[in-house]
C-alpha cells in the first residue's frame, strides 16, 4: 500500500543472540500519529532502530514497507532518504563535526543535491524558533557535550530540517523535564500534518498528553498484543501492564 | 562544502601521481661519493668554504650508523639514489613565463600560480634539485623581506647566510642532518625584518619529477624581532615503481617578540622516504607553530622541534598523520625548555587505515633551572580497520620540579554507533566515516589556511572511500 508504514509479521533478534521480535504487525498510515508503549524489555526500541537499519540486529522474517515498498535490504542512508527518519534514544555525540554542517550535508544527501544557502537558513532559522533555541547550537560539535536535554532537542532539530515522511521517536521524553517535554513536543506537533506519519515510542504516557496519539499500540514481548486510540494510554497509566500481559497469556 | 562529495574524484587515488617529459640539463652520476659532493658544488658556484662544509659533512654522514629506531629504512638504498638533478639552467625565475614550459605546466596543474595570485604574499618553487621559480610581492621587498632559493641567499646575501646557516642544525645532529649539510639543493632563504608583518603565507612547493632522485632541500627562516610570517610548504611526487628519497633540513630563529608558523603539507607518492629535520630556536616573548601535515611517503621520520631558549618563548606543534596501506608516518615533535616561564603544546591526531601504521614520537624536555614551564600534550590516534595499527612513544625529561606537564593520549576505532548516527540521517558509510575522520583532526586542520583544509578533507574522502563495511 502507498501512503503507510507498514510493518508485517517480523521477526528479528540482536546478532547472534535471542529472539526480541516475535511477530509485529503495525501500520502507520501518513498523516496520522501512532504511539506505541509497552513494559521495559518489550521489543519498543528494537523494533524502531531496525526500521532505521541498524546492523546489529538480524531479521529472521517479515517484511518493512515504506509506500509499498520493502526497504529491509537498503542501507539505512538509503532508507533515509526514501523519507525515514529515527530520533535516537541516545543521540551519539561525533566530535569535531558542528551541528550547521552536519545537517547541511544530511540535507543535502537527502535531496540528493545542493541546497542554497538561503532555503537552508530560512529552515534552520524556522526550527530554532518553535524549539526556543539559541543560534550558538549551531557551531558546537554534533551532540559533543551536549546535556541529555539538549541531544534530544537536538534530535528534534534535525527532524524539523530533515522533514522526513515516518518518524520514529524513540523515547524522546526520557529524562526530559516537563519545560523541555513541552517543547520537544511543539517541534514534532508542527511536523504533524496530511503528509507526516509518526510512530511515537514511550514508556509513559506523560509525553501523549502532548503529543496526542491517533492510535496507541502496546506492546509486549515482542508482539503488538492490543491497539486502541488515546484512552488506552491513559488505561495502561492508570492500571499498569498487568493486564495486557495477561493478555499475551491467553492468545499464546 | 558542495565539492567535498565530488563522486567524479572518487577511487582516482593518487592525484599527483603523473610524470613530466622533462630531461634535467645534468644528473650527477648515481650514488654518494666525494666526486658528486663536489659536482653539486661547482654547478652552484659556490664559494670554497660552502664545499669544505659539504665534505666535511660527507665524513659525519659515513662515520654514523644509520638510526634503529623509528621507521624500517631497509628498502633504502642510498647506491641506487641520484643525489643531484638540475632541471633547467635558469634559477629562481622571477616570471612563470621565464620558467620551461613542460615545468610550468606542472606548477599549473598542481594550481600554484593561481594560489599565488589569490592567497599567497609569495612562492618558491622546486623542481627536483633546484628552485625553478621564486617571486615575492613588490612591497615586501620594498620591507626589505628576503624570499629567494638557499643558493640565492649565499651568493647575494652571503654575510646574513653565514650568520645562520647551520647554527640550528649542525650536521654533527643526526645522520640525515650530515647527508643534507653535504649535498643540500634547493630550499628557502627567508628573512622578515624586523617588525615587518607578512600577513600572507609565503609557501615552497617541492616537486621531484625524476625517478630515483633524492631531494635535499636547505630552508632557512629569519624572523627578526617583533616580525610575523607564516612559511606554507607543499610536496607532490610521480608514483614510480623504484623508491625516491626526500630529506631536507629546516633552520628557524625566531627573535625576541616575533611571531612565526610553518605549514607542511606532505603529500609525496607512496615511493618515497621523507626523513627531514626542523627546528626553531625560539628567543624572548617570541611564538612559533609547526603545523605539521603529513599525508603521503612510504615512510616519514620528522619530528619537528622547538627550542625556548629564552624566557617568555611559546611554541605550539600541531600535527595530523595519515597512513593508508603500505605507508608508515613516524611522526610527532619536540619541545626543549631551556628557559623559564616558557610553554607550550603538542597536539597530534594520527588515523590509520588498512596496513597502514602511524607512530607518535615525542620529546618533552625541561632542563634543570628552567622554572615554571607549562606544557600539554595530547595524542590521539584513530584506527580505521581491524589490521590497522598505531603505537606512541612519548618521552619526558623533566628535570625543574616546578614544570608543569599534563600528557593525555588516546587510542579509537572507528564506531559503528557514529556510522549508524549518521547513515541514519542520510549519509552514506563511506561519507559517513570520512566526517568522522574530518571530526577527529578538526582541532588541528581548523588552524589551516582554507584552501588548505579543503585540499586536506578531499585527500581524507579519498582515502575513505571504500574503507569500511
Amino acid at each position: 500500500m502507498a501512503n503507510q508504514l507498514e510493518i508485517k509479521n517480523l521477526y528479528a533478534s540482536i546478532e547472534g543472540g535471542e529472539p526480541i521480535l516475535k511477530g509485529v504487525n503495525l501500520v502507520v498510515p501518513k498523516g496520522q500519529v501512532h504511539a506505541i508503549m509497552g513494559p521495559n524489555g518489550a521489543g519498543k526500541s528494537t523494533l524502531g532502530k531496525i526500521i532505521a537499519g541498524d546492523p546489529s540486529y538480524t531479521i529472521e522474517k517479515g517484511e518493512i514497507l515504506v509506500d509499498g515498498e520493502n526497504i529491509l535490504e537498503m542501507e539505512p542512508d538509503e532508507r533515509a532518504r526514501k523519507g525515514l527518519f529515527l530520533a535516537f534514544q541516545y543521540p551519539v555525540e561525533v566530535p569535531g563535526v558542528t551541528n550547521a554542517n552536519f545537517l547541511r550535508l544530511a540535507l543535502q544527501a537527502k535531496k540528493g543535491g545542493e541546497v542554497g544557502v538561503m532555503e537552508f537558513y530560512n529552515k534552520l532559522q524556522k526550527a530554532l524558533e518553535v524549539l526556543e533555541w539559541d543560534e550558538s547550537i549551531l557551531t558546537r560539535y554534533l551532540n559533543d557535550g551536549f546535556s541529555g536535554g539538549e541531544k534530544k532537542r537536538n534530535e528534534i532539530l534535525q527532524l524539523m530540517v530533515l522533514e522526513p515522511t515516518y518518524a520514529i521517536m524513540d523515547e524522546t521524553d526520557s529524562g526530559l523535564d516537563i519545560d523541555a517535554l513541552k517543547v520537544v513536543a511543539k517541534g514534532v506537533n508542527a511536523m504533524r500534518g496530511p503528509d507526516f506519519g509518526a510512530l511515537v515510542i514511550t514508556h509513559y504516557q506523560r509525553l501523549l498528553n502532548y503529543i496526542v496519539p491517533d492510535v496507541v499500540h502496546v506492546m509486549v514481548d515482542g508482539r503488538i498484543v492490543t491497539s486502541g486510540g488515546p484512552e488506552l494510554a491513559l488505561k495502561l497509566e492508570a492500571e499498569g501492564y498487568e493486564w495486557v500481559k495477561e493478555l499475551v497469556v491467553a492468545g499464546s | 562544502m558542495s565539492d567535498n562529495f565530488d563522486v567524479a574524484t572518487i577511487g582516482s587515488e593518487y592525484k599527483y601521481g603523473f610524470v613530466d617529459e622533462v630531461k634535467p640539463v645534468f644528473k650527477a652520476e648515481k650514488g654518494l661519493s666525494r666526486r658528486v659532493v663536489e659536482a653539486i658544488s661547482y654547478h652552484k658556484g659556490e664559494p670554497q668554504w660552502m664545499l669544505d662544509f659539504r665534505l666535511k659533512a660527507l665524513e659525519i654522514f659515513e662515520s654514523k650508523p644509520m638510526p634503529k629506531w623509528g621507521g624500517d629504512l631497509a628498502g633504502l638504498n642510498l647506491d641506487e639514489i641520484y643525489f643531484y638533478a638540475k632541471p633547467t639552467d635558469k634559477r629562481d625565475a622571477r616570471s612563470w613565463d621565464e620558467v620551461p614550459e613542460e615545468i610550468r605546466q606542472t606548477y599549473e596543474r598542481l594550481g600554484i600560480p593561481e594560489a599565488e595570485r589569490k592567497v599567497l604574499a609569495g612562492v618558491g618553487a622546486q623542481y627536483d634539485s633546484e628552485m625553478v621559480y621564486h617571486q615575492v610581492k613588490e612591497e615586501l621587498q620594498r620591507l626589505g623581506v628576503i624570499f629567494v632559493s638557499i643558493e640565492e641567499g649565499l651568493k647575494h646575501h652571503e654575510d646574513l647566510f653565514r650568520e645562520y646557516f647551520a647554527t640550528v642544525i649542525p650536521p654533527e645532529d643526526n645522520k640525515f642532518a650530515a647527508l643534507n649539510s653535504a649535498v643540500w639543493s634547493g630550499g628557502s632563504f627567508v628573512y622578515v625584518p624586523k617588525g615587518v608583518k607578512v600577513d600572507l603565507p609565503l609557501q615552497a612547493y617541492f616537486r621531484v619529477n625524476t625517478a630515483e632522485l633524492g631531494q635535499f632541500e636547505r630552508t632557512i627562516i629569519v624572523v627578526d624581532e617583533g616580525a610575523e610570517m607564516h612559511y606554507i610548504e607543499g610536496c607532490t611526487a610521480p608514483t614510480y615503481s623504484t623508491d625516491s628519497f626526500h630529506s631536507g633540513v629546516i633552520e628557524i630563529i625566531v627573535k625576541e617578540g616575533a611571531k612565526s608558523r610553518y605549514t607542511t603539507i606532505q603529500n609525496w607518492s607512496h615511493n618515497m622516504y621523507n626523513l627531514v629535520t626542523q627546528r626553531a630556536l625560539v628567543h624572548k616573548d617570541a611564538y612559533h607553530m609547526w603545523l605539521d601535515g603529513n599525508l603521503g611517503s612510504k615512510l616519514t621520520m620528522k619530528y619537528p622541534s622547538s627550542y625556548l631558549i629564552e624566557e617568555g618563548a611559546r611554541s605550539d606543534i600541531l600535527s595530523i598523520a595519515f597512513a593508508g596501506s603500505g605507508q608508515h608516518q613516524d611522526a610527532g615533535g619536540k619541545l626543549i625548555f631551556a628557559a623559564s616561564n616558557t610553554g607550550g603544546s603538542i597536539v597530534s591526531k594520527s588515523i590509520s587505515k588498512g596496513s597502514g601504521r602511524s607512530s607518535y614520537r615525542g620529546l618533552i624536555k625541561v632542563y634543570e633551572g628552567a622554572k615554571n614551564v607549562k606544557v600539554n600534550v595530547e595524542c590521539d590516534a584513530l584506527l580505521i580497520d581491524e589490521e590497522s595499527r598505531t603505537d606512541t612513544y612519548p618521552y619526558m625529561e623533566i628535570e625543574d620540579d616546578t614544570a608543569s606537564v599534563g600528557h593525555e593520549a588516546t587510542v579509537s576505532r572507528l564506531n559503528d554507533e557514529q556510522i549508524f548516527y549518521l547513515q541514519s540521517r542520510g549519509l552514506p558509510e563511506d561519507e559517513a566515516a570520512a566526517l568522522i575522520v574530518r571530526g577527529f583532526i578538526e582541532p588541528v586542520a581548523k588552524e589551516l589556511p582554507l584552501e588548505y583544509a579543503v585540499e586536506l578533507n578531499r585527500l581524507i574522502e579519498l582515502e575513505m572511500e571504500g574503507s569500511v563495511g
